[in-house]
């Protein structure tokens, strides 16, 4: 093979970067976003007390910030909080939402989604089922347009 | 209710004509076919043969009676009746993407255009060259023009975009118009002022319609919300987040009631309540012929299990007058001040029109405020 052919650092350029027309989302101030309050979660899983540790898991979701870590710590507690829930209660629990928190809910099962552990994706299922009965294929569309999510 | 079955492919785009007897519908191709109605049926009386590229937007100006089409093939005609056969002339744009949507305006002595090209080409006629000039309003739009309405005032208009927003311009022209007067949306209207940005949702915005004083503004977006704003408190938006399908296409049927139609194949009703803030889910308008439920065969329930994972086969026939999505609405009678017909097409080829009245004596609490 002749020489020229052996780099191949051309194939990582990121060609979006050079064209001028492409659209950049705006930054919405996202520093502050912490998540939901993990100490709080936990308390409330003791208690037994599983719609206000849903209720306090979220909270303060991280949409704006660019830190994965913080998006990855809140998806562990709400994923945590929605395993600990038995299959009976989730319904109940759906019910108690409102509209926005449905639509959040939507989206951390959708992330959860992304990232199976052994059990998760069956109660994941299960509870997608139920959010979907309250909030219709519109949550499940606005998970999909959404440009920044949780 | 009537449903005329056009053809089998999608209706690109549609226009009637001032007295609602002639249609104007793109079949998916590059051609404009004119329906005139005889008695029950429908038959074809002319055919506009001019673009080479599929026929995005049509628009039938009521009282000149001029057609103005625009396409994929990067311009936009504007049709004239000579005696039995339209004569096109050929409106440069100076865009280099396809156009997407063209509306006339209230006065018919502008159109305007909005095309992939980021930008809204105004177009009107130069009486001195003999010609139709045009001229763009680019800032701040920074991805295609999805939908265009005109204000009554003839100078400002919405536009909804595909990069989430819905605004609106002042195409104010000097060479065609007198200055304008104030309106609640702002005083100072020069050429391609920004009066209005949306934001607070995501999503395309699929269709914009302006109420019939102006004063309200509705669009609905890609992420299955409605929304709408009145100008005289252009800071608040009432968001409606619906339980459906994305909506296409909306228009207001009185100040406060809006029709909206989309992916899930039926026209909605909705309210806006202005001392609220609000706007809430009126009503589906769409009557499902009642279908005889006979008792299912066992070997029918399980098949059924096998085939679609449920018992029963609801899920499987759409029990809506149209059988796909609807994507354009347009108001017959009545004006969009007191609407008393209005049609839609879609993509399964068919036009459908809705009374207003039969509706609301069909449907049990149907309330159009």
């Amino acid at each position: 093979m002749s020489k020229n052919t052996s780099t191949d650092k051309f194939r990582r350029v990121n060609v979006d970067d050079y064209d001028e027309n492409n659209y950049v989302d705006e930054d919405e101030g996202g520093e502050n976003q912490i998540g939901p309050d993990e100490a709080e979660v936990d308390a409330s899983i003791r208690q037994g007390n599983l719609n206000a540790a849903l209720q306090a898991a979220l909270k303060n979701p991280p949409i704006n910030t660019k830190n994965q870590a913080v998006k990855d710590r809140a998806e562990a507690t709400v994923v945590k909080v929605l395993t600990s829930f038995k299959s009976n209660d989730i319904e109940k629990a759906v019910q108690s939402l409102d509209k926005n928190s449905i639509d959040l809910l939507m989206k951390y099962i959708y992330k959860g989604f992304e990232k199976p552990s052994e059990n998760s994706s069956a109660i994941l299922l299960q509870w997608h089922e139920k959010v979907l009965a309250a909030g219709g294929v519109g949550s499940v569309v606005r998970v999909l347009t959404a440009r920044k999510t949780v | 209710m009537s449903y005329h079955s056009f053809l089998l492919e999608p209706i690109s785009c549609h226009a009637w004509n001032k007295d609602r007897t002639q249609i104007a519908i793109c079949p998916n191709n590059h051609e404009v076919h004119i329906y005139k109605k005889e008695g029950s049926k429908w038959s074809r009386i002319h055919e506009l043969k001019e673009h080479s590229g599929h026929v995005t937007g049509i628009g039938w100006a009521p009282e000149s009676n001029r057609i103005v089409t625009c396409g994929t093939d990067r311009n936009a005609y504007v049709w004239s009746l000579k005696g039995n056969v339209w004569k096109p002339t050929l409106v440069i744009l100076r865009i280099n993407r396809a156009a997407r949507c063209v509306k006339w305006s209230p006065k018919e002595n502008k159109f305007a255009v909005g095309s992939g090209s980021r930008l809204i080409s105004i177009c009107y006629f130069e009486q001195d060259n003999d010609w139709w000039v045009c001229k763009h309003i680019k800032k701040p739009i920074r991805s295609t023009i999805l939908s265009l309405d005109w204000h009554p005032n003839n100078v400002l208009l919405a536009a909804g975009s595909s990069d989430f927003k819905c605004r609106v311009f002042s195409a104010y022209i000097k060479e065609v118009e007198e200055k304008p007067s104030p309106t609640p949306w702002g005083s100072k209207m020069p050429f391609g002022e920004l009066m209005f940005e949306s934001s607070g949702t995501g999503g395309w915005v699929h269709g914009v319609c302006f109420s019939d004083s102006g004063n309200r503004l509705g669009w609905v977006s890609h992420d299955s919300t409605v929304c709408v704003t009145d100008a005289n408190k252009k800071t608040t938006v009432a968001i409606l987040d619906t339980e459906s399908l994305p909506l296409l296409t909306v228009t207001f049927i009185t100040e406060s009631s809006l029709v909206a139609a989309g992916h899930d194949c039926y026209p909605v009703l909705f309210t806006y309540d202005n001392a609220k803030d609000t706007v809430t889910f009126g009503k589906k308008l769409d009557i499902p012929k009642q279908n005889v439920q006979q008792g299912l065969s066992a070997l029918a329930k399980f098949r059924n299990l096998d085939k679609h994972a449920s018992a029963d086969d609801n899920n499987v026939h759409l029990e809506t007058l149209h059988k796909n999505s609807i994507s354009q609405i347009s108001v017959l009678e009545g004006g969009k001040k007191n609407c008393l017909k209005f049609c839609t097409t879609g993509m399964d080829g068919g036009m459908a029109i809705w009374d207003i009245k039969t509706l609301e004596a069909d449907l049990k609490g149907l309330k159009i405020v």
